[in-house]
């Protein structure tokens, strides 16, 4: 009875650590310490986005503007400098950059009460047309000057042997942990996906807690941005097309409601290293790129179904 | 008198939890069975065996002689078993006659909708209740008591052999409560039979043949109702006994607090009173009387149009329920579903929810401890019955979770508390600590304005009596003026 209810409660968990386990007796590979890292790695930039979806899902909304938000505030970060902004006032611009976007997209909202789908696929489109404004359609470098020697790091260094985007990510996920299930502003974003006429009625300025909200999500993006950006030393114009999904998939994944109100972040960090590790295993399967997007499509269908069918018992 | 549906030792386990214990009992054709018991003592749980919603795991449930099994609430519905449960299934966006007809709906040959005609039944429907609801409005935009008469006049519409009624009262005021008793004498003479849950022990008496109790899963009595009098149904019920059920006692009236000065907004007009501190002011009415929507106005949740409330001495424009807060005042709303709880979420984080900020450290950040302490505390206070803290409030019985609502304004410890049908389907002795709680609250220099439809309770506890009508304030009566029929007469006017 209560062995089941482990295997239940932890069946992200337990799903990821199959999945290992097929793919390192296919792959000798895989489960190297430098492969791993590796995973870890390339799974970062999806967790950051993911946290601040997971935030943005619990309050029963939905943010698909994260993959242009990433892009503008990219491009932007590598204007700076290419221009010699010092590093951290350039970290800190465009991390301002990314939540104003994104609380934009809350304002929108809560104030004019449209769709959460409507309003940040608006903002999707919108800001996907900047940046290709911004940028003229062509890659921006993050130039030559020691700063961007520096800035490189983000992407690129490592501390203790531990790539920084791990580290980064690892931050972010125990502040956003404490945050979620240590502060009362946790537990407004809770109540609101749980119910949003209740808080209301409970006295709690349900549209601060949504902007910020969305503000969160629009800041994380925009961290994601800056760790893409200083490895590939440049910022793409097309950085981030698609990355809402994957990390809607990961949240999903995870565990936590689409209808809000439920759900946590270790499940989705536990959504994000499924998708990790299912790239990783395609690449190392030689699986071209245009099958991978099906074969990924079609395990995350698989989840979700296996979700609902555990959970209607 | 034959016998309709017979459950023979029934047992049921929620986790392991044992919630049913070998029930038994007999609905006969042409009468009405109570079923009485505490809250959480298994009455919807039972009545969802009997619908098919939950299955049992032991023992079995004749219907007309033959053993039954539902898979689902259609199922028996279509065998002829109805069901009003408790908490309120009706979809708000769809309008009356949509949720009337959800599923079974009338087409033509074309299979398009039959609209004219089921508009005109569900006038009909209504009209035997007494309603004026128009079939076309959305359900959302209905009162919670018209939600109730639509919830019966659907269960009515499929005239079906027996008849469940989980708490069909408690959101009623006496008129409808009579309407819906002139409805039940009527089944009854057509043979039906009908079980009927009510924490009105005096409704219980009035309506019913037989009174089945349910003690902690157990069936404890079963028998004629004029063998029973109303001291040996609350032992039964609670295992002891209960003297006076409405404790009071005046205490001297402090500040004045809250003034109302021509209080104009959605569903009421002109309407002006005092209230003091340490002094608790029933409002009486029918339903649609405005009761709620005085509260709404009060707490903030609906703007004036005109009129100015004047708190402590000073005015206070409320635009939302923060301004009602910040104000002082709490609000324990009358539709737990609807605003008062979150039912996905525990007992815990639905307590401190309008409180958290304060269990929190100077950073910020939540003591866990501390908030336990403090929910703790209410759950002995109000004897909340709940597996933990952790429990998911949807699955507490209907009386623990009204607990629950009034804790969590409780928390915090404001000077006006707005209580909407405060003891909407609690059961004798838990209403009695409510009754116990307001009592000492008040003695603490609390203003409180209790909003009620069980006029007993009214009367019981309150030091002044305001009887809305239409929106309008009728009369108002000191506690040695009021009476049943003062009060009625005022409410009609
Ligand atoms: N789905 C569920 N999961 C776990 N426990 C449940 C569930 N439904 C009910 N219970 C538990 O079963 C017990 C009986 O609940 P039930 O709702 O039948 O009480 P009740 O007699 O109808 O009470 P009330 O008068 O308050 O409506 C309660 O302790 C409740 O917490
Ligand atoms: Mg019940």
């Amino acid at each position: 009875m209560s062995f089941k209810k482990v295997l239940i409660d932890n069946k992200s968990l337990i799903a990821l650590l199959l999945l290992m386990g097929a793919v390192s007796l296919y792959s000798p590979n895989f489960l190297t310490v430098d492969n791993l890292l590796n995973v870890l790695r390339q799974t970062s930039i999806n967790a950051i986005i993911a946290l601040g979806i997971t935030y943005v899902i619990l309050t029963a909304g939905i943010d698909l503007s994260v993959g242009s938000v990433l892009a503008l505030s990219g491009a932007v970060c590598a204007s700076l400098l290419a221009a010699d902004t010092p590093l951290i006032v350039a970290f800190m611009a465009t991390l301002f950059v990314g939540g104003m976007l994104g609380a934009a997209n809350g304002v929108v909202i809560s104030f004019f009460g449209v769709q959460p789908f409507i309003a940040t696929l608006v903002g999707m489109t919108m800001l996907r047309g900047a940046t290709l404004v911004f940028t003229d359609g062509r890659p921006i470098s993050t130039g030559d000057f020691e700063v961007a020697e520096a800035f490189y790091q983000l992407g690129g260094g490592y501390v203790a042997g531990i790539p920084v985007p791990i580290l980064l990510a690892a931050a972010v996920f125990g502040v956003g942990w404490l945050v979620l299930n240590r502060t009362a502003f946790g537990r407004y974003v809770y109540a609101i996906g749980g119910n949003e006429q209740v808080t209301l009625i409970a006295g709690i300025n349900v549209r601060r807690v949504k902007i910020v909200v969305y503000m969160l999500s629009g800041a994380m993006a925009a961290l994601a941005g800056m760790i893409l950006t200083a490895r590939l030393e440049s910022a793409q114009p097309t950085a981030g097309l698609g990355y809402e999904l994957d990390a809607i998939a990961a949240v999903v994944l995870g565990g936590t409601s689409l209808m809000g109100g439920r759900g946590t972040l270790i499940g989705t960090l536990i959504g994000a290293l499924i998708i990790g590790v299912l790239n990783n295993a395609l690449n190392l399967m030689d699986v071209s790129s245009y099958y991978q997007q099906i074969a990924k499509g079609g395990v995350i269908l698989l989840a979700v179904v296996v979700d609902s069918r555990v959970k209607s018992r | 008198m034959s016998e309709l549906l017979r459950l023979e030792a029934v047992s049921k386990s929620f986790s392991g939890n044992r919630v049913l214990d070998e029930v038994s009992f007999s609905l006969f054709r042409g009468s009405v069975l109570a079923l009485a018991g505490e809250n959480g003592a298994g009455k919807s749980t039972l009545m969802k065996v009997i619908t098919g919603l939950y299955t049992c795991e032991a023992g079995q449930v004749l219907y007309r002689g033959d053993i039954v099994s539902f898979d689902n609430p259609r199922h028996a519905m279509d065998a002829g078993i109805a069901i009003i449960h408790q908490e309120l299934n009706l979809l708000p966006n769809l309008s009356v006659t949509e949720n009337i007809f959800l599923g079974r709906e009338l087409r033509n040959g074309f299979g398009l909708l039959r609209s004219a005609e089921m508009i005109a039944a569900t006038e009909t429907l209504l009209a035997k209740l007494k309603q004026t609801i128009d079939p076309k409005a959305l359900v959302g935009s209905l009162s919670l008591a018209q939600q109730q008469m639509v919830e019966i006049a659907k269960a009515l519409s499929f005239e079906a052999e027996v008849i469940i009624m989980d708490e069909p009262t408690d959101a009623l005021s006496d008129v409808e409560t009579r309407v819906l008793f002139e409805v039940v004498a009527n089944l009854k003479l057509q043979g039906k039979g009908l079980i009927f849950i009510s924490h009105r022990l005096e409704e219980i008496f009035e309506l019913c043949d037989q009174v089945a109790i349910l003690r902690d899963g157990k069936m404890v009595h079963v028998g004629p109702t004029r063998e029973i009098n109303e001291q040996e149904l609350i032992r039964h019920m609670v295992g002891r006994e209960l003297s006076d059920r409405y404790p009071y006692a005046a205490v001297p009236k402090g500040d004045l607090r809250l003034q109302a000065e021509g209080l104009c907004a959605p569903g009421i007009s002109d309407i002006s009173f005092d209230a003091h501190a340490g002094e608790v002011i029933g409002f009486s009415g029918l339903i649609g009387a405005g009761r709620t929507e005085l509260a709404h106005a009060l707490y903030g949740v609906a703007e004036l149009f005109a009129g100015r409330i004047m708190v402590e001495g000073a005015e206070r424009r409320l635009t939302s329920p923060q301004d009602g807060v910040a104000a002082g005042i709490a609000y324990v709303s009358e539709d737990r579903k609807g605003e008062g709880l979150i039912q996905i979420h525990s007992l815990k984080s639905n307590m401190t929810l309008g409180t958290v900020r304060k269990f929190c450290s100077a950073l910020g950040l939540l003591d866990l401890a501390k908030e336990s302490r403090a929910v703790e505390q209410f759950v002995d206070a109000f004897a909340i019955k709940a597996s933990g803290h952790d429990m998911p409030v949807q699955q507490m019985s209907g009386g623990n979770q009204q607990k629950v609502s009034l804790a969590k304004s409780l928390m915090a410890e404001p000077r006006i508390l707005i209580l909407d049908e405060p003891t909407r389907g609690v059961d004798v002795g838990a209403k009695r600590e409510i009754y116990a709680q307001i009592q000492s609250l008040k003695e603490k220099g609390l203003c409180i304005l209790l909003m009620s439809s069980d006029l007993p309770e009214v009367l019981g506890i309150s030091d002044r009596v305001l009887v809305l009508s239409r929106g309008r304030l009728t009369a108002s009566f000191t506690r040695e003026e009021a009476s049943q029929e003062k009060i009625m007469q005022a409410a009609i006017a």
